[in-house]
């Protein structure tokens, strides 16, 4: 080497890095040494207490499937809890010829086809040391038998676990929805951390909705176990942590007197609080068991609810689509004033039939010879056609589309349930994209009376009616109030989207308001005396629509009223207390004949259920005019 | 036809006697290996639950690596030491691709070829010494501040490459490859000695730069208690097997910690376990002894060599080898932390067998060619 230390030659380099490679050697084999002594003191020194470790298979590790978040209506009625019962698992692992097995099982404990079925679809879901459910909810009988049994079938166990169960049955079906096996798909998009150990998951309705709130955390024990597994004892526990509670809007005995007024008839009703789109009832009728579906519905039992005329398993409330009919005529009005093209005070003249400004096609009025010269308020309280196809028509198909669509029509509502409708708010672009055909002007003018391809939902009308009722100030609808962590935890508000200001000036409002409440509470009104003996004043809003177009223009004489219930749709929607609403409610009827006989007593019976429900502390005071008013309110209503 | 196979044949033969009549590889090293690769497939099929498919599929892998291996070998280093530029480049351009199209997916070490799949870090593990002992080849021994500075630079970039992908294992043994180079380079204890003071130094601050998981794991380490489920419940089970198996093992296939699924990723990074319980300590030693053999042969195949370029690839490569072996088997005996580094030549997968197979190409070619002179 020199001075600098460098080396001077090949040779030279060469013996320098022999003695580098042999102490870099000679380093790396200690290392190596080192972890050889490791496993001498791993598999000499501590072999006996990793020998007793493994053996038998001492420590297991077990998964704790975390309860699932209650459910409670506003007044803490328990609307789905969890409920001890007992289940059919089978390690596949232990058990030599499957399908043999199964059969001699099934004469010890009864398996049905779809069973057997379900089965071996979640056998590709697990590995095969795990446990796989084989029949949810033995009965007592059932589970004594396998007991005496058991022991012809290792692998298989009778094992305890927290089912979903929903007391209100179908009362709720359609708003909860239900928890259900969980399936492939959903195996797949799953947490596998967060759900092991659970068998089910929500599939529809809140259960869905609100799965992540719901489900909760899993924990874990590690048990010691003896050689067949048997547990010995518990060496680290950490418990599960449930899911969350749900605290909802919703009002068990008001949608049970929605349920009880509809008797039967194929409908919806939803009501809302307008003073903050909390959701007091959304019933749809038929509806059908929730329980059913919690532990695999069978396929007869699925097959009567799909081949049902009454499609029970359609949310009508907010999936089924309804021409409005009359009942869009408040909004329209309100959209004159508010778009500066009418004065409350403006008349039209009603003859009977209406013409676009220069074409011969006639639209008609309800009445034949119409209803003469008549203002906002009137052509609401007597629901005059021809004020809202001149309207419309002024408007255009533009603006009207617009201000409709600011009241929530045309898109979903945006309620904490999944898979909503928005209906149809009819526009050129709409027509064209769907049906590729060109606008008419007629079709502007009908859809002033609601008719013509509008589809709505009855929680848009709601909604929408809830907006109006409430000054203007739109809040989405929702359901969930507030969430716990159990019974004795504090209840958290869940939070809303701030309320939307709709309209500018409060004279619009009070002026259709005017027009609504004649409809309940003057003779020419389409709804008149449904407010008897209620002692807050109710506005409110008839509305019949056409199932099918009119064959001719000539006026329909029968007036039989089956006959009119296969052809229409009813409507009725009202809040309630006039002056400060704190319900407003939209009832649709599938075979209704007229909105103001058919539909509105139903809302009726919900408002009344809602008075007996309310204490009077929190209603506002009951106006001494209004009694006297009602005194005087008598007779039938007329459509 | 008989002709056209027996004039095929014939060919063949004559290629085959051509690799092995003058032989271009160096016999001790080979058969070591093919010890190495058998041990390798025989604790493969246990642990895979004896998956013929997925040993069958390994000794594919293991046929492609040994053709490689044997193309290699016939390449003067001298050609290889004018590519390993590109080598290098190749590497780094692949590891930059993988971090433009794996953006936003989590850990993802793996290029789709669409045919192939492979991890470019493997590949940086071959091309960073060669890289080192390519810069280093010219100049004057021991190297200078300002080649060592170079060098940093060198290591640096894929180094980092890598830790982001996240891979920090991996990316420390890059490291560690390139060092290697330096030590064998003749660099001053003393030189050595400032660098790791000055890494000691650094490491607190390196420590907010890691990953949580990372943080975690080493965190794990240290306290496996406090973690029974995740990474720690892997270090404890790993313990579990290794010492239940005991002197003499537990016997082929009748490993209960990983038959049981107590033992996770039983057939990658964590086979050397499954070997511990089913062979015990005497598998154990054996197996360390046939690396630490392959080691040593690598070294004296590299002391041997004819230029500085191909005694410090083989010595680099032959040191890294051991550092993979240590790393893993500290791992799984809960030494050191959890790392996802495999068990060279026996854990399964493609990427990490071809890549080690093809660097012992290259120090068969340093062996072949050691006679030859510049």
């Amino acid at each position: 080497m020199n001075g600098r230390g460098e080396l001077p030659d090949d040779r030279a380099r060469r013996a320098h890095f022999g003695r580098r490679a042999l102490a870099g050697f000679a380093i790396m084999f200690l290392m190596l040494v080192g972890v050889a002594g490791r496993f001498v003191y791993l598999q000499v020194f501590e072999h006996a207490e990793y020998s007793t470790r493994a053996k038998a298979n001492r420590v297991r590790l077990k998964h704790l499937p975390p309860p699932r978040g209650l459910i409670y209506d506003r007044a803490g009625r328990l609307l789905a809890d969890n409920v001890p019962a007992f289940r059919l698992d089978v390690v596949p692992d232990k058990v030599e010829h499957m399908d043999a097995m199964l059969q001699r099982l099934s004469a010890v404990v009864p398996l049905t086809d779809d069973d057997i079925r379900r089965f071996k679809q979640s056998l590709k879901q697990h590995r095969a040391f795990e446990q796989v459910p084989l029949k949810f909810r033995l009965t007592e009988s059932e589970r004594d038998r396998f007991a005496v049994n058991q022991w012809q079938f290792p692998g298989v166990s009778v094992d305890p676990y927290l089912t979903r169960n929903y007391p209100y049955g179908a009362e709720f079906a359609h708003v909860i929805g239900y928890v259900g096996r969980i399936d492939e798909k959903e195996q797949a998009k799953l947490d596998p951390d967060l759900y092991a150990g659970t068998t089910h998951v929500g599939k529809t309705g809140l259960e869905k909705e609100y799965e992540k709130l719901l489900h909760g955390t899993p924990g874990y024990e590690l048990v010691e176990v003896n050689a067949n597994q048997r547990p010995l004892r518990v060496l680290q526990r950490v418990p599960a942590k449930p899911g969350k509670n749900l605290y909802l809007t919703i009002d068990e005995r008001l949608q049970r007197a929605a349920i009880a007024a509809l008797g039967g008839q194929t409908g919806a009703v939803v009501a809302i609080d307008p003073r903050n789109g909390n959701v007091l009832a959304m019933v749809t009728a038929p509806s059908f068991d929730a329980n059913l579906f919690v532990n695999g519905i069978s396929q007869a039992d699925y097959s009567a609810l799909l081949e049902d005329p009454e499609k029970p398993l359609l949310n009508r409330a907010m999936r089924g689509g309804y021409p409005p009919g009359s009942t869009v005529k408040p909004f329209l009005g309100l959209g004159g004033l508010e778009l500066g093209l009418r004065k409350a005070t403006d008349t039209v003249l009603s003859t009977g039939t209406y013409y676009i400004p220069g074409s011969s096609r006639g639209y008609r009025d309800d009445t034949r010879y119409g209803a003469g010269r008549v203002n906002l308020m009137q052509a609401i309280t007597r629901s005059v056609n021809t004020y809202f196809y001149s309207l419309a028509y002024q408007m255009g198909i533009q603006r009207f589309d617009q201000w409709m669509s600011k009241f929530g029509f045309g898109s979903p509502t945006g309620i904490d349930l999944p898979d909503e409708t928005g209906g149809v708010l009819p526009s050129p672009e709409w027509k064209r994209k769907t049906m590729n055909q060109p606008w008419y002007p007629g079709e502007t003018v009908i859809s002033g009376i609601g008719q013509g391809y509008w589809m709505v939902t009855p929680l848009q009308l709601a909604h929408a009616l809830a907006s109006m009722a409430g000054g203007g100030l739109s809040h989405t609808p929702h359901l969930l109030t507030a969430t716990s962590d159990g019974l004795r935890a504090p209840e958290v508000p869940y939070p809303q989207p701030k309320p939307v200001q709709l309209t500018h000036d409060p004279a619009d409002l009070a002026a259709v308001r005017v027009g609504m409440l004649g409809v309940v509470n003057t003779p020419q009104g389409t709804a008149w005396g449904l407010g008897k003996g209620f002692p807050y004043l109710i506005a409110g809003k008839t509305g019949t629509a056409e199932r099918y177009s009119r064959t001719s223009d000539a006026y329909n004489t029968n007036k039989n009223l089956d006959y009119l219930a296969s052809r229409h749709r009813a409507w009725f929607m009202c809040y309630t207390p006039a002056e400060h609403p704190q319900i407003a409610i939209a009832v649709l009827l599938e075979h209704g004949a007229w909105g103001g006989s058919a539909a509105a007593p139903i809302a009726r019976k919900v408002l009344d259920q809602w008075l007996a429900e309310t204490p009077p502390s929190e209603r506002p005071p009951v106006p001494v005019t209004s009694i006297a008013t009602q005194a005087g309110a008598q007779g039938p209503a007329t459509p | 036809m008989n002709e056209l196979v027996a004039s095929f044949s014939g060919r063949m033969l004559r290629i085959g006697r051509r690799i092995f009549s003058r032989p271009r590889i160096d016999l001790p090293l080979a058969v070591s290996l093919l010890v190495l690769a058998l041990i390798g497939l025989t604790v493969l099929y246990s642990a895979s639950n004896l998956d013929r498919s997925m040993v069958l599929g390994q000794a594919a892998r293991f046929v492609a690596g040994a053709l490689l291996l044997l193309a290699v070998s016939r390449i003067p280093p001298t050609l290889l030491r004018a590519w390993t530029p590109w080598f290098y480049l190749l590497g780094l351009f692949l590891l930059v691709v993988l971090m433009v199209l794996g953006e936003g997916r989590g850990a993802d070490r793996w290029l789709d070829l669409g045919v192939v799949r492979f991890q470019p870090s493997e590949l940086m593990k071959l091309a960073m010494p060669m890289m080192v002992a390519w810069y280093l080849h010219p100049r004057p021994l021991p190297p200078r501040w300002r080649d060592i500075v170079a060098i940093g630079v060198l290591i640096g970039i894929p180094a980092i490459l890598v830790g982001k992908q996240p891979d920090l294992g991996t990316a420390l043994l890059i490291v560690a490859s390139g060092m290697f180079v330096l030590f064998l380079a003749g660099l001053q204890w003393w030189k050595i000695g400032a660098m790791l003071g000055a890494l000691a130094a650094v490491a607190p601050v390196a420590w907010h730069f890691l990953h949580d998981y990372q943080r975690e794991r080493v965190m794990t380490f240290l306290h496996p208690e406090n973690d029974p489920l995740g990474t720690g419940w892997h270090i404890i089970q790993s313990m579990i097997a290794v010492g239940s198996g005991g002197v003499f093992g537990k016997g082929f296939n009748q490993g209960t910690q990983s038959k049981l699924e107590f033992l996770p990723e039983h057939t990658t990074d964590f086979i050397f376990a499954v070997l511990g319980e089913e062979f015990g300590l005497v598998g154990v030693l054996a197996l360390l002894l046939v690396y630490a053999f392959i080691v040593g042969r690598c070294l004296w195949i590299a002391a041997n060599a004819r230029d500085t370029y191909s005694r410090l690839v083989a010595g680099s490569f032959g040191l890294a080898f051991m550092v993979y072996v240590i790393v893993n088997g500290g791992m799984i005996s809960g030494l050191l932390p959890v790392v996802g580094v495999p068990l060279p030549l026996v854990s399964y997968g493609g990427t990490s067998a071809i890549t080690l197979l093809t660097g012992f190409g290259v120090v068969m070619s340093i062996h072949a060619h050691r006679k030859w002179t510049p």
